[in-house]
């Protein structure tokens, strides 16, 4: 892991890795709604309208993992220090709360037609609304500080304050008596979902996945760049020694 | 090491009742808060009833936060916080002392105003001893929860307003708890499960709210 601290490494696999995942994202998420759109079943008792499904579930799943990828770098740069690991948790809390906020939105469109509200207030859609507030928590801590390294650090240890909620989320429809529909993929027993709802369910999340790298690259790259036009003010105004 | 968390309660005690005020502004806002609630909602005894233990615990947890401010903004501003940290004892002693005298001058005055604010929202009379034993196990735990938002927001710009952001979402567990036991008692419910989930909470944060706080003033320290 050490071998990619390196930020002149870790950009020239980045730029190896970008068309890579572009195109991974176009593939999935392309193939992934014609199945979801056109070429999979209707749902029995919801009709059509269980295709928001197809993208309520991965953006979900990608705001529970976007939140456990900043948890999981804010260690590794609390413990180990590693220069990139700031970076990536910066880079990857907004993607993760634009994620979190369409399942949300989706939830709510989906829940008018199927369960006649908008809203309640179970155990999952709340657990959910506070992953939200976790992650606009996280952004505004990193820049509430001047001294950038300074703001970092303290949104590490908030990120890993607030983990205890992830598995909180996955859990609450096992734990609390819900609204919410319980497990029907990543369950003992595994799937209860047939696999013509299935596979469409997988490629859009591998696309969602495929994007978030893609993203997640563009902005780190941009987070370095930007640590580098720091570094140049600092030396122009104080002079060549300073920084 | 307890000698140093003697005497450090011992010193913000002192300094907290030097400074009278803080402890009597929380329970003011917090009877003045509470009595909003019948001016806004409309005087009806069972509606009042109803949400009587939801406001009182929604109340007590913001007059908790609004309070956290002088938990380590002062000692951070004069250097003293810088000083404390040299002592030979782990500095999560220091902030479960900080913490102890911060519920003492807070938590504790809210327990004690809240029976008198529940016979005000005329709350049912068989959920009083639940709403005692449910604060006396969720305040400290809002106490040390908020340590840790308030370690993190020193030096920030706008810490204050940025602390509720940072603790509500994590204030959460204790309120629906906290309600949730309350709710169970008036409705002649046993409280038990959610008593014992609030003391689950409180074991929980004992260890682990000092040790992120102490990360927290370190790196606020250098």
């Amino acid at each position: 892991m050490h071998r990619f601290a390196n930020p002149a490494r870790f950009l020239r696999i980045a730029a190896v890795v970008l068309p890579w995942s572009a195109a991974a994202t176009a593939l999935f998420l392309g193939a992934g709604l014609y199945y979801a759109l056109i070429a999979s079943p209707g749902d029995y008792q919801q009709g059509e309208s269980v295709r928001i499904m197809y993208i309520h579930v991965p953006t979900a799943w990608m705001g529970m993992f976007c939140y456990t990828a900043v948890a999981v770098s804010s260690a590794v740069a609390l413990i180990w220090k590693h220069p990139l690991a700031d970076l990536i948790a910066k880079a990857s809390s907004p993607v993760g709360a634009a994620f979190t906020f369409i399942c949300l939105v989706t939830g709510a469109l989906w829940g008018k037609p199927m369960w006649g509200t908008w809203w309640v207030w179970d155990a999952r859609l709340t657990s959910m609304l506070i992953l939200l507030f976790l992650y606009f928590g996280h952004m505004a801590l990193i820049n509430a500080f001047d001294d950038p390294t300074r703001g970092a650090k303290a949104a590490a240890i908030l990120a890993l304050a607030g983990f205890i909620n992830v598995p909180i989320i996955k859990f609450s429809v096992d734990w609390w008596n819900t609204l919410h529909q319980p497990a029907s993929v990543v369950k003992m027993g595994g799937p209860a979902i047939d696999p013509s709802m299935l596979v469409p369910l997988l490629l859009m999340a591998a696309g969602c996945k495929a994007y978030y790298i893609l993203v997640l690259i563009l902005r780190v790259r941009a987070e370095i760049a930007g640590a580098k036009i720091r570094t140049i003010r600092l030396m122009q105004v104080h002079g060549r020694n300073a920084a | 090491m307890m000698t140093t968390f003697f005497d450090v309660v011992h010193r913000d005690l002192r300094l907290a009742l030097r400074q009278g005020t803080d402890s009597i502004m929380v329970v003011a806002f917090f009877v003045l808060t509470v009595v909003l609630f019948p001016f806004g909602i409309g005087p009806e005894s069972n509606v009042l009833e109803r949400v009587a233990p939801g406001v009182l615990w929604v109340v007590a947890l913001l007059a908790s936060m609004l309070s956290l401010d002088r938990l380590f903004q002062a000692d951070y501003e004069d250097g003293s916080l810088e000083l404390l940290s040299l002592t030979p004892a782990p500095l999560s002693v220091l902030v479960i002392a900080k913490v102890t005298a911060h519920w003492l001058t807070t938590g504790l005055p809210l327990m004690a105003a809240a029976p008198l604010l529940a016979v005000l929202l005329n709350m049912n009379a068989d959920g009083f001893s639940t709403l005692m034993l449910a604060m006396l196990l969720g305040t400290p735990s809002l106490s040390l929860i908020g340590a840790i938002g308030a370690g993190l927001v020193l030096g920030a710009r706008r810490g204050g307003v940025l602390v509720s952001l940072l603790i509500l979402p994590l204030y959460v567990p204790v309120l629906i708890f906290g309600v949730g036991a309350v709710d169970a008692a008036v409705h002649g419910f046993s409280p038990k499960a959610q008593l014992l989930v609030l003391g689950a909470i409180l074991l929980a944060a004992l260890p682990m709210a000092p040790w992120a706080t102490s990360a927290a003033l370190r790196q606020a320290i250098e």
